[in-house]
This record gives structure tokens, C-alpha cells and sequence, in this order.
């Protein structure tokens, strides 16, 4: 077997595979178009991103001035204006759904996560909150409407915070589950070790412990809430004048963005782009807030 | 764990310590177990360990012979788990710490317990082992009790310049160091370790040691170790615990328990003996 | 609270029991927590029981031809949401098309190795982004964005293969494309992100055990990673979908509230959720039942999606989990 007339005969009759690359044919090639293809998709995708900044930017921009915050919204063929009124209503009813949605949110985050995580209670509330998350937010306003408006008897900033606050809750609920679930067991365990009753553990541990992720969760809901329309468009209404009273109709920027898109008239259109960028803006601080909260530390 | 370590393990006559009724006043924990379940399972049976007021109690033997889960049977740490379940009876200075009317939350403020992670909190060195002592709405000077318990702790000279820095930015050993100091804050008069060096590095387990045999003079303490030498080095007492396997399931039970000297010298038990001198682990 | 230790030889001992308060705050605050998870399962029943209740009564008068007929006229008092139902599904699938092929392509692209760590962080704070601008505002950049950007093209479509029923009709302006692309771009960053999750979920020795065999790049991917992560990737798909058919404010701007049915991509539509926006505010007591059952029948078709959703994920999570 070892001579040498052998081996070139098996070199001969068996030919050795090319081991090197080649970019133009077969698998090599399909490789090179969809590496190609999801590069330009992922470009694609994020054309709208720029292009919907860049035109905040310029027509939104071009009336960002003092006027613009202190002024009240103007009338079909008048000029000049502002949307100070949208962005009280705006802060004021993100502001009542977040007193409302963040504690129950986070009394119902410290139940399934810490006090009774397997119990029926807990799973059938952490299905429907993820269920939730789902619901179209106009419902949220249908909802409200029935539930409320009708019931006091006129639209309201009220109504509409309560609106936004069903849209945060299951936000809050889950991102505080998720959060307080990530505090070691070891550490409950000195704490329980130290004879804390279970109050004590979740308000000296946990709690503080999962802040972090909590008020990331918090703050996507709030950012989510600034930027939604829809549920309050039947509970709050609109309002041409500043906020009196939380009991009466009450401006918001999206609303304000969505009626003037439709009107006929450049001061309008314009006033829209510029409640836009307002409201991208207070989007952002929220978003940019709970990324920075939520940044782990070392 | 061997094969052949576990068929010997067949139960015999195992309790070392006669159950009488009577425990002499030294004893600070009266501890007798009968059956301990996790659900269906049966961790431990037939365990009498008595726990000496003044005196390191080691508790020695293979892994998953149940002696950790004896110590946290000490301070109903075990309550935690649902399917936990115990026929015997525990007495803390006469007092039956399972009897209907007692909270393990008052039991546990009694009975200081280091874990075998180090566990601070994620607050600073200073709060960590003020956490008890606020707990218990200590009255007297914070800032001096603490330093008493971190000079204890061995650990002051370390951190005196640094107390607002978390306890997650101290090493390992120091971790340690900082979790026993709180645990002694509030000045238990019980110490339960469990396997407190499993974590660290020879140096700082030197340190804890020596740090254990000061503690003697005030704490009674109790010590999960699976290191021989260590319970030969800190412990006055040594309680051996070995696996029953031949009911299908592993099963600790106690083989048994006496001065640790006697226990490494002269034990009574065929097990003891095979154990010491490492024929199985 | 019986203290059972006091006798106990702890003389210099700091410890004493939990106070009055201590017990009392404790049973409070679990007894709080409990109605808090309560409070989630009370919310979605009180919304049935609403949206339901406010329905019943036009469900009563108009039944199921409510359903199937065509004619939203308040003045008489006819109510079909026949128009709106297939507006609602034409659009959302369309926009699951184009939204589930960028925001799958997208996902591969950012968990697969094709970017360098930090480019990649960048990308996905993009998707990030397009998530966190409102509805609102998508809808403005629609009306002066898209449609003049669609309508030459649409235009042209129209003239060269009008014959066509998706080119059946000229884009004057508002219509089902803008109204379909936009809404892709609403959903792209749902379906990316959790997408991701799911092609991040596959095991390392997965794509080991391909790679062994001699497989490409591509075909790892395409052939082990992604059908591993299939299940995943479909709830995705259905999660998008589900906020694709209940998104208002863009469509309300964008497809034109027109209640007709028609297969051609540029003519004017409605939809269920636009109908609600754009009627509501100002309706009678008659048309505010009918739109009641109208949002009662998006309730439900959503609450199907999302329980559908919900239900794959928890099974593929669990699936994972379970093989660990």
C-alpha cells in the first residue's frame, strides 16, 4: 500500500473540492444579494424616521417662537396664534393618568411578581394585561366615554386623563413585574433573614432595588400617553381657551395637530407642524429619560 | 457522591444525642427533626442537633445531605418555600419557634443569618448594617453601634473612609465581612452561617475564621461547612449528616454529632470514619 | 403581637418585634397589591361590560345585517359597517406585508452578525424612534409627505395598468396606500422588536450545530436560525397585525373616510377605527349606538388577534424555558 504509484492514482481519480471563496457563483452569489438586500431594508426603514424629523424640523420649526407657547389657538382665517392651552391640557391629563396609572400599576407589579407570582389571580392579570397592551386606544376613549362622560355628564380633562391612564396601565404593570423580578432572591432572603415582615421586604428592597426599571416603564408610558390621540378625542374634546377647570372640555397638542391638519388655511397647517415638534420633543425627554433611568449601572 | 459511600449510608441506630425530654439550660436551640418534605420529597429525617449556647456547632457531610436545610429549619427561613413541610419541633430557649402563635418575623429578628453568597444591599456600606437596627427602631447612637459591629466585623480599618460607597462596590470578602457585620448589629444572641466561605478566597476565609472564633465569646453560632477543615478548625461541636438513598430518593439524616475532636479522632460511626478520611465527599 | 422570645437571654439584644404599625402596614399593603392585580381583571371586564352594554341596544335593532350591509347614513338611521370591516383588514394586511418583510429583514439584520456592535446599537435606536412618534404626527407627515410623494407614481400605475383592479383608480388624495405605508411603518418597530427577541432566543449551539455542517451565513439563517425562531417571529406578525387594525389617528387622516369597498390600492377607504374617530364627536343618540356596536366588533376583532398573540408567545417562551 505504499507505493508511491498508488497515491497518484487516488489523487488522480478523486478530485479535491476548492476550498476557496467565490463571490459570483451558486450559494456564494444569493448570499452576497440578500446581505445586500437587508442592508438596503434596513435603510429603507429608516428613511421615515428622518424624513419626519427633518420636516418638524423646518416647517415645525419655523414657528417655534415665544408667541407659540403663550398664545391660544387662532380662528379659521385669522393669523398668528400658539397652542399654549394644548400644551397645558396635554401636561395636565398625561399628568392625572400618571397619578392613576402608577401606583395601581405598580401595586399590581409588586403582586405578580413578589406576593403571589403563581396564584390564578396572577396569571389570569398578567394575561390580560399583555391582552391589553393590544386594545386599540380609540376603545380606551369608547370606554371612557361610556363609563364617565356620560355619567358626569360632559366631556372633560378628567375623562381624559382617565382615558390615557387605561392606556399606561398594562405599560406600568408589566415593566414593574419585569423589574421587581430581576431583584436577587439572595438579597430577599437577608432581608427576610433580618425577620422583615413581607411589606418590608418589597418597600426596603425590592422596591428600591427594581426603581431603576420601574421608572423606565413609567416613563415609556408616560411618552406613550403624551403622544396618544385617540382616547382622548371623545373625552376631552378641544377647547379654544385655557384650562378653568378639570371638569370642562380641554386642548391637547394631538388633538390640535389633528384638527388643523384638515383645515384649509397655512396658519393652521403651520401651527400643526409645530405642535408636532412639541410634541415629538415631549416624547423624546420621556424616551430619552427612561433609556437613561434604565441604563444598567455597574 | 460513590456508590458505594451511599449503600453504607443504610440507616443504623443514628442518633449520637439521647432524645431525653430534659435539655440541659446550655442549650440554646433544642432542634429535632423528624421529617422534613419539600412537596413529596423527604430531605431530612431523624435529626436531633442540639445547638450549645456559647459554642460553634459545625455541620458537616456531602453535598445534598440536607444540612443547610436543617440551619434554615433554625429560623423558619424554610417557610419561604411553599411546599415545605416538618414533622419534629425546634425550641429556641424553651420556646417551640414552629408552635401556632409565633411569627418567624419576630424569631428572625432573634437570629442573625449569614448566606452562602455574600448579599448586601444595594445601598451604601453604612446603611447596609444600619438596616437592622433601623428595623428594630434602635434608639441609642446609630453611627457608634455601627462602627462597633464593622470593628467586629473586622472590617472597619477597610471602609471607615468610604461608608457612603455601596456594599456591592466592596470585594467578595469584604462583601462577606459586611453581611456578618449586619447581622451582629443588632446583637442576635444566634448566628446561623451557611457555608459562609463557599464564595471567597483562602485570605479572606481566613479572616472570617479567626473572625468566628472571637464571635464565640458573645454568639452561639451554628455552621454549615463543606470543608472539613474548617469545622475541625472553628467548630466545638461537630454534627455529621450523611444520604440515604435507599428509599429512592436523597435523603439527609444526622449519623452524628459530638465534640469535634471526638468526631475526628475517634468517630463512632463506620460513615464518620470514611468521611474524614475522604473516601467520599 | 405575642412576643414568644422576650424571656429569651438576649438582654443586650437590640432586636424586639415588629410594631403595632409594622403588622397593621403589612396586611394593608399586601391586602392594596392584591386589588391592584384585581384591578387589571375588574378594568377589562368593566370594558366589556360598557362597550357591551352601550351596544346592546343597536345590536338588538339592526342585528347581523349590521355586519353586511353596506350604508353608514345617519340621517336615516341606516347602519352597515360592511365598508369599514374590509377597510379595517384590507389596510392592516397590507400594511403586515410591507411591515412584516422590513421588520423581519430588519431584525435579521440586527441579531445576526451583519453590523459591528455599535452601528447595530444605532439602527435599533432608529426602530426605537419611529416607535416613539405619535400618531398624529405620522398622519401629518402622511397628508404632506407620502401622498405627494405616491401620487405621480400612483398616477402613472393607474395609466399604464389601470386594467388591473388594484390600479382601478387614480390617487387624488388620501387613499388606501398612504393610509397602508404609514401603518407599516406604525407597526414596523412591534414587529422588529419582538422579532429580535425571539432570533436572540435561539441557543448558540443551534447555529453552531449549522455552521458544523458547512452551511453559509445565509443558509444558517435561513434554514435553522429563522424556523427555530418561527413561532416566535409568527406572534410577532400577529401582534403587528392586531395594533395594525385598531391604529386611529393615521388612517383617520390618511385613508380618506370614504365607505366603499374597492380592491384598488389608491382609492379612498374607512376603517372601524377611523369611523369611530371621525364620527363620534359628533353624533346623534342614534348614530352613537350604532357606532357603539361598531366599536363593540373591533373590540372583538382585536381582543381575538392579541389573545391569539398573547397565547403564541407565552407558548414559545415557555417552549424555550422548558428546554433550558
Amino acid at each position: 500500500m505504499n507505493e508511491p504509484s498508488t497515491a497518484v492514482d487516488f489523487a488522480t481519480r478523486i478530485e479535491l473540492p476548492k476550498l476557496e471563496k467565490s463571490f459570483f457563483v451558486g450559494r456564494a452569489l444569493s448570499s452576497s444579494l440578500l446581505t445586500i438586500g437587508v442592508w438596503v431594508a434596513a435603510i429603507l426603514a429608516s428613511v421615515p424616521l428622518f424624513s419626519v424629523l427633518y420636516m418638524l424640523i423646518v416647517r415645525g420649526g419655523a414657528r417655534l417662537n415665544l408667541e407659540l407657547f403663550t398664545e391660544l389657538p387662532p380662528a379659521g382665517f385669522e393669523l398668528g396664534g400658539g397652542i399654549g392651552n394644548a400644551i397645558v391640557g396635554t401636561l395636565v391629563m398625561v399628568g392625572i393618568a400618571t397619578l392613576i396609572s402608577v401606583p395601581v400599576g405598580i401595586l399590581a407589579g409588586v403582586y405578580l411578581a413578589d406576593l403571589g407570582p403563581d396564584t390564578k389571580v396572577a396569571s389570569a392579570a398578567r394575561f390580560l394585561a399583555k391582552t391589553l397592551t393590544g386594545l386599540p386606544s380609540i376603545l380606551a376613549g369608547v370606554f371612557i366615554y361610556a363609563a364617565v362622560v356620560l355619567a358626569m355628564g360632559g366631556y372633560s380633562a378628567i375623562a381624559g386623563g382617565i382615558a390615557l391612564a387605561v392606556t399606561m396601565l398594562p405599560t406600568v404593570v408589566l415593566t414593574a413585574e419585569e423589574a421587581m423580578k430581576m431583584v436577587p432572591q439572595k438579597m430577599k432572603d437577608a432581608a427576610y433573614g433580618m425577620g422583615c415582615t413581607r411589606t418590608q421586604v418589597i418597600w426596603k428592597i425590592v422596591l428600591p432595588t427594581g426603581l431603576p426599571g420601574i421608572l423606565t416603564g413609567v416613563m415609556l408610558a408616560v411618552a406613550g400617553a403624551a403622544g396618544n390621540s385617540a382616547p382622548l378625542l371623545f373625552t376631552a374634546l378641544f377647547s379654544n381657551y385655557w384650562l378653568h377647570s378639570l371638569r370642562e372640555p380641554t386642548a391637547s397638542l394631538s388633538i390640535l395637530i389633528y384638527n388643523f391638519s384638515g383645515m384649509p388655511f397655512d396658519n393652521q397647517i403651520e401651527l400643526a407642524w409645530a405642535a408636532s415638534l412639541v410634541l415629538v420633543l415631549i416624547v423624546l425627554v420621556f424616551s430619552i429619560l427612561s433609556r437613561i433611568i434604565g441604563r444598567p449601572k455597574v | 457522591m460513590n456508590a458505594t459511600a451511599e449503600a453504607m449510608a443504610i440507616p443504623t441506630a443514628v442518633n449520637a444525642v439521647p432524645t431525653t425530654a430534659a435539655m440541659p439550660a446550655s442549650i440554646a436551640i433544642d432542634c429535632k427533626l423528624d421529617k422534613v418534605f419539600y412537596g413529596d420529597f423527604l430531605a431530612v429525617r431523624d435529626s436531633h442537633v442540639p445547638i450549645e449556647k456559647g459554642k460553634i456547632t459545625g455541620f458537616i457531610g456531602p453535598s445534598g445531605c440536607g444540612k443547610s436545610t436543617v440551619l434554615r429549619c433554625l429560623n423558619r427561613m424554610n417557610d419561604l418555600i411553599k411546599i415545605f413541610r416538618f414533622q419534629g419541633h425546634v425550641h429556641f430557649h424553651g420556646q417551640d419557634v414552629y408552635a401556632r402563635n409565633v411569627d418567624p418575623v419576630i424569631l428572625r429578628r432573634y437570629i442573625g443569618m449569614v448566606f452562602q453568597q455574600p448579599n448586601p444591599f444595594t445601598m451604601s456600606i453604612f446603611d447596609n448594617v444600619a438596616f437592622g437596627l433601623r428595623l428594630n427602631r434602635f434608639k441609642g447612637n446609630l453611627q457608634e453601634q455601627v462602627e462597633k459591629s464593622l470593628r467586629r466585623a473586622a472590617l472597619w480599618d477597610e471602609v471607615k473612609d468610604k461608608l457612603n460607597n455601596s456594599g456591592l462596590s466592596l470585594s467578595g470578602g469584604q462583601q462577606q465581612r459586611l453581611c456578618i457585620a449586619r447581622a451582629i448589629a443588632t446583637e442576635p444572641s444566634i448566628l446561623l452561617m451557611d457555608e459562609p466561605c463557599s464564595a471567597l478566597d483562602p485570605v479572606a476565609t481566613r479572616r472570617i475564621e479567626e473572625l468566628m472564633i472571637e464571635l464565640k465569646a458573645k454568639y452561639t453560632i451554628a455552621l454549615v461547612t463543606h470543608n472539613m477543615q474548617q469545622a475541625m478548625r472553628v467548630a466545638d461541636k461537630t454534627a455529621f449528616f450523611g444520604v440515604d438513598i435507599s428509599k429512592g430518593g436523597r435523603t439527609g439524616y444526622l449519623v452524628e454529632m459530638g465534640d469535634t475532636q471526638q468526631i475526628f479522632e475517634n468517630p463512632k460511626e463506620d460513615l464518620t470514619k470514611k468521611y474524614i478520611r475522604g473516601e467520599f465527599s | 403581637m405575642l412576643n414568644p422570645f422576650a424571656k429569651a437571654d438576649t438582654v443586650d439584644s437590640i432586636s424586639g418585634p415588629p410594631s403595632q404599625f409594622d403588622y397593621g402596614w403589612d396586611r394593608t399593603f399586601q391586602f392594596l397589591a392584591l386589588a391592584g392585580a384585581w384591578m387589571i381583571l375588574i378594568l377589562v371586564v368593566f370594558i366589556l361590560w360598557e362597550i357591551g352594554g352601550q351596544a346592546l341596544p343597536a345590536m338588538r335593532d339592526y342585528g347581523l345585517s349590521f355586519i353586511t350591509s353596506t350604508t353608514w347614513d345617519a340621517n336615516k338611521s341606516q347602519f352597515g359597517i360592511l365598508p369599514q370591516i374590509w377597510g379595517t383588514l384590507y389596510s392592516s394586511i397590507l400594511a403586515l406585508l410591507i411591515g412584516g418583510f422590513f421588520g423581519i429583514a430588519v431584525a435579521i439584520f440586527l441579531t445576526q452578525d451583519f453590523l459591528q456592535p455599535s452601528l447595530a446599537a444605532v439602527f435599533r435606536t432608529i426602530v426605537e424612534l419611529l416607535a416613539a412618534i405619535p400618531s398624529v404626527v405620522y398622519g401629518l407627515w402622511g397628508i404632506y409627505v407620502v401622498i405627494p410623494a405616491l401620487r405621480p407614481l400612483a398616477n402613472w400605475l393607474h395609466e399604464t395598468l389601470g386594467w388591473i383592479p388594484l390600479f382601478g383608480t387614480s390617487l387624488s388624495g388620501p387613499g388606501m396606500m398612504p393610509a397602508a405605508i404609514v401603518l407599516a411603518i406604525m407597526i414596523l418597530p412591534t414587529i422588529t422588536a419582538i422579532s429580535q427577541d425571539a432570533l436572540r432566543l435561539v441557543p448558540y449551539k443551534i447555529k453552531e450545530a449549522a455552521y458544523g455542517m458547512g452551511t453559509t451565513h445565509w443558509e444558517a439563517i435561513l434554514k435553522v436560525i429563522v424556523p427555530t425562531a418561527s413561532a416566535g417571529i409568527f406572534g410577532a406578525l400577529v401582534l403587528g397585525f392586531g395594533r395594525a387594525l385598531g391604529e386611529t389617528m393615521a388612517l383617520a387622516m390618511l385613508i380618506g373616510n370614504s365607505n366603499q369597498i374597492s380592491l384598488s390600492l389608491f382609492s379612498p377607504a374607512n376603517t372601524l377605527a377611523s369611523l369611530l374617530a371621525s364620527s363620534f364627536p359628533e353624533a346623534g343618540q342614534t348614530e352613537i349606538k350604532a357606532l357603539m356596536y361598531a366599536a363593540m366588533v373591533l373590540l372583538a376583532i382585536t381582543l381575538l388577534v392579541n389573545l391569539m398573540g398573547t397565547a403564541i408567545m407565552t407558548y414559545t417562551s415557555k417552549k424555550f424555558e422548558g428546554k433550558k
